[in-house]
């Protein structure tokens, strides 16, 4: 593990996002807009939005970083620098963690102006701390940031790795509760939704929601942060200094 | 031969590689020496780049040896020591020259004027600001190549470096690569261009991944007794043959 190395890692990473402002503006703007369009949407039932609002601030980084990531390193993989890099004095973890390090700080970006205007113009309102639901933003970002990492070695091409998106992810985001109660759903359909990190994504977020900050919250945290670690260690296992 | 098996940098024993199913590399042998810039010439197709990534320590290998300055090839301490130059260009499209060899250069914990260096090396200093997307097909293989040479590694290992390059720019880089020489600098440079093969001290011919003739230039022509490299090389071929 080498801070220098990865601290490499981060800031190349961000000064490549920093060169594409288009991207940037879809990062921030496009959650904007969801959060404007709920709240029109549902402007005769608010809590519609009320319930839908928070978990969607907090889930968006994830799909966004999922995407961007898994694209960012198939590049690396598909044009050679992460053959070059494997023959430099470079950890397999340190890459990733430079990685999720970068992604991170993108996420507090978009997390802070989506909560701005959430919280702020739009009205959205939850029990417990805001600071809380921006927190919960940023840890589902690199969630989605360790899970791109790992999917990047199965695609061949970036249209593949593009689809992986509605495999991994929209599966999630049907099941975590947000949709359907999961005490409503049937045996099985819990059981995936049991297995899947998303879903404890969610009930953290609804806890906040809530304001009930309690043991139950405490874990989902916990698994959340377990997934990240256990994304990162697929991953690194994905990466290989000799290749066929 | 005896002055040269002393310092040997780069020693290939029995290199077995098979890569998608195909035997790339059947069972090569054959051995860089210190301080020299050795051209390593051969069809495309002929298993060069196989070659130079078991070298680097990138390459899966089936069988045999690689050591590199003393060391199994891709060991850790090798890292830092040898410079590596893929064949195409493996820099970062939407970072500038200098940031590419900036973040490179971090990597490998080499001193900040390492990078103003590189480039002054090959020739882009009125080009370290533009974005490498905007360069052309020439100038991305110099800021691939300028990213090898950071931090003065011991063993350069470069594949094919001067293709598509005007013939001043290739003169020059010859130049610099016999000056890194001179200064204790072993290199291996590939390239399937045989008019490259009299600027180099020492020559490995490859052909269907096995070891032609290896020697220098004079060496070998002494041995056909034709004086083009070009028919050294069709000679070769006809006496492998018969």
């Amino acid at each position: 593990m080498s801070l220098r190395v990865t601290g490499a890692v981060a800031a190349r990473v961000l000064a490549q996002l920093r060169r594409d402002p288009r991207t940037i503006a879809l990062i921030v703007g496009v959650p904007c807009l969801l959060q404007t369009l709920l709240k029109e949407l549902f402007a005769g039932s608010s809590p519609v939005f009320q319930h839908v609002g928070a978990p969607l601030l907090g889930l968006f980084p994830f799909v966004t970083m999922f995407l961007v990531t898994s694209i960012t390193m198939l590049r690396e993989r598909t044009t050679g620098t992460l053959e070059r890099l494997m023959t430099l004095p470079l950890g397999k973890f340190d890459l990733l963690a430079g990685y999720g390090a970068a992604f991170a700080v993108f996420a507090a970006l978009q997390a802070t102006i989506v909560s701005a205007l959430a919280f702020g113009l739009l009205g959205l309102h939850v029990a417990g701390p805001q600071v809380v639901v921006g927190a919960l933003a940023v840890a589902n970002a690199v969630l989605g940031t360790a899970l791109g990492l790992f999917v990047s070695a199965f695609a061949q091409t970036e249209f593949q790795a593009v689809q992986f998106m509605p495999a991994m992810v929209f599966p999630q985001i049907l099941l975590c509760g947000l949709f359907v109660g999961r005490s409503s759903m049937a045996a099985w359909l819990r059981w995936i939704s049991d297995a899947m990190p998303l879903t404890y994504a969610y009930d953290a977020l609804a806890h906040t929601a809530a304001d009930t900050l309690d043991g139950r919250f405490a874990a989902d945290v916990a698994v959340v942060c377990g997934c990240i670690v256990l994304a990162l260690a697929l991953g690194a296992a994905t990466l290989r200094r000799r290749t066929g | 031969m005896d002055a040269r098996l002393n310092g040997v940098a780069i020693r290939v024993e029995a290199l077995h590689v098979v890569r998608g199913g195909k035997v790339v590399l059947p069972e090569l042998t054959c051995a860089v020496a210190h301080g020299t810039v050795t051209g390593l010439l051969g069809p495309s197709g002929s298993g060069k780049s196989t070659l130079i990534r078991s070298v680097v320590g990138v390459q899966r290998v089936a069988g045999g040896r690689v050591e590199v300055l003393g060391e199994p090839a891709g060991a850790r301490p090798l890292r830092s020591r040898v410079g590596y130059m893929t064949q195409a260009p493996s820099v970062y499209e939407d970072l500038t020259v200098r940031e590419n060899l900036r973040f490179f250069a971090r990597v490998l914990g080499a001193e900040r004027g390492t990078v103003e260096r590189a480039i002054g090396d090959v020739s882009l200093d009125d080009h370290a600001d533009r974005v490498v997307s905007r360069l052309s097909g020439g100038q991305r293989a110099r800021v691939s190549l300028a990213t090898a040479l950071l931090g003065a590694p011991d063993l350069l290992v470069l594949d094919e470096p001067t293709v598509g390059l005007d013939p001043v720019l290739r003169r020059d880089l010859w130049q610099l690569f016999h000056a890194l020489a001179e200064r204790g600098t072993t290199l291996l440079v590939s390239s399937h261009v045989m008019d490259e093969a009299d600027r180099c001290d020492a020559l490995l011919l490859l052909r269907d991944g096995r070891l032609l003739a290896e020697g220098t230039p004079a060496e070998l022509r002494a041995r056909t007794g034709v004086t083009q490299l070009d028919d050294v090389f069709l000679r070769l071929v006809d006496g492998a043959a018969t």
